[in-house]
């Protein structure tokens, strides 16, 4: 059981890895702001939650798996509003290039 | 080489080339960026060190709240920052101040090397004297029992900071509103943020101050979360900013190190020293003085970014 929840933990976290390499890249490469953007959120959401669901069988008891899974919820509303207003000042055109 | 020392290795190597461009970076802002993300790297530092509570400490302090700070300067900066960058010093003054910041650096890097090994400690003493105290952290110990008197002048000093940044208003405005009123879309994103999720943040940084006492956290790392609060819900124009005239808030700024310092008074009648708690009671002494200081600092860190006061004070 527990050899299966190691290979689940290595198979998350390396995809959460993925995401963020990927949401890093299109940082660097994409070639505007709103694009770029997109990139970050997608490695918050989508990479953070999958190193999170990685760690889940680690934690120690339930109260720390939920405080887990808080963290990503956290995570997901800040991100999702700090991307709203940077959006925001680059459609006014105040995006510094 | 394990794993582990690789990863510290890059985590080291990766700190000394932020810190670098920070000091390359041309403009102010990019360089308040570059100390920022150095402030957070640097937390995962001390994580890397089993350092939690210096780490709380650097993410809320030394990067959130001096970043703010920071980023509140630059905006104020930018209109002279042209003009200013134009005039670079010259070559001998650069070299020179070079040269002094290699002797800085070096003399520290001397020092730290020629250390004994193993260094000089007094962790085993506070470890065994640690349940006469009644605390479980043994960083809050040292900081409200040992160093007591670091941890009152540190609480002292805010004050006087903030007392510094409202000496910088003209007189006819003295006592007003400190920075300018925020307006913003109240049915914005920034309005819907600053009403989810200051429940959650005050929380959040009350359990911070009070599992302080047994795990890592205090009253600093709590306090700056609530300030944080206040501030998003003055950013997004909920809430506005006391006038600096108020008495209760005079009142509160000082009543943090004013219970300290009477509590630190009243060691010396009762334990025999200042600063000392009688036996038996000095946890309770301890949660009592941070409890105290939460408010004066809560108050005294939403403050200092709200800034000078810029609008005149009501009748």
């Amino acid at each position: 059981m527990s050899f299966f929840l190691d290979i689940f933990t290595v198979a998350a976290v390396s995809a959460g890895a993925f995401f963020f390499l990927a949401g890093s890249v299109g940082l660097l490469r994409f070639p505007d702001a709103l694009s770029r953007l997109h990139a970050l959120t997608k490695a918050d959401n989508l990479g953070l939650g999958l190193v999170m669901l990685g760690l889940l069988p680690r934690a120690d008891g339930l109260l720390a798996a939920l405080k887990l899974v808080f963290v990503w919820l956290l995570v997901l509303l800040a991100s999702a509003m700090v991307s709203q207003m940077v959006a925001r000042v680059a459609r006014r055109g105040g995006s510094p290039s | 080489m394990t794993i582990a020392s690789a990863l510290a290795l890059i985590l080291a190597l990766l700190l000394v080339a932020i810190a670098a461009w920070t000091i390359a970076a041309r403009q102010t802002f990019a360089a308040v960026v570059g100390f920022v993300a150095y402030g957070l790297l640097l937390s995962i530092g001390w994580v890397a060190l089993s350092a939690i509570d210096v780490a709380l400490t650097e993410a809320a302090i030394g990067s959130g709240l001096t970043g703010v700070l920071l980023i509140g300067a630059a905006a104020r900066l930018r209109t002279t920052e042209a003009a200013l960058s134009a005039e670079r010093p010259g070559a001998p003054l650069r070299w020179l101040a070079a040269a002094a910041s290699v002797a800085v650096a070096g003399a520290i890097a001397i020092g730290v090397l020629s250390l004994p090994d193993p260094a000089p400690t007094l962790a085993p003493a506070v470890a065994e004297h640690l349940p006469s105290i009644g605390l479980g952290n043994a960083v809050t110990a040292v900081l409200l029992a040992y160093r007591g008197i670091d941890t009152l002048l540190e609480s002292i000093v805010v004050v006087f900071a903030l007392i510094g940044v409202w000496s910088l208003a003209p007189d006819h405005l003295w006592g007003g509103y400190p920075g300018p009123r925020q307006y913003a879309d109240p049915n914005g994103i920034l309005a819907y943020l600053a009403r989810v999720l200051p429940p959650i943040g005050i929380i959040v940084g009350l359990y911070i101050f009070w599992v302080g006492a047994d795990l890592p956290g205090g009253k600093f790392q709590g306090a700056t979360i609530l300030a944080a609060m206040w501030l998003l819900a003055i950013m997004a124009g909920l809430a506005d900013a006391p006038p600096i005239s108020r008495t209760w808030l005079r009142i509160l700024l000082v009543a943090g190190p004013l219970l300290f310092i009477a509590i630190g008074f009243a060691g010396a009648l009762t334990a025999g020293a200042v600063l000392a708690y009688p036996d038996g009671y000095a946890k309770l002494l301890i949660k009592v003085i941070e409890a105290a200081l939460v408010p004066t600092l809560t108050l005294t860190l939403a403050l200092l970014v709200a800034g000078a006061p810029e609008r005149t004070a009501p009748p």
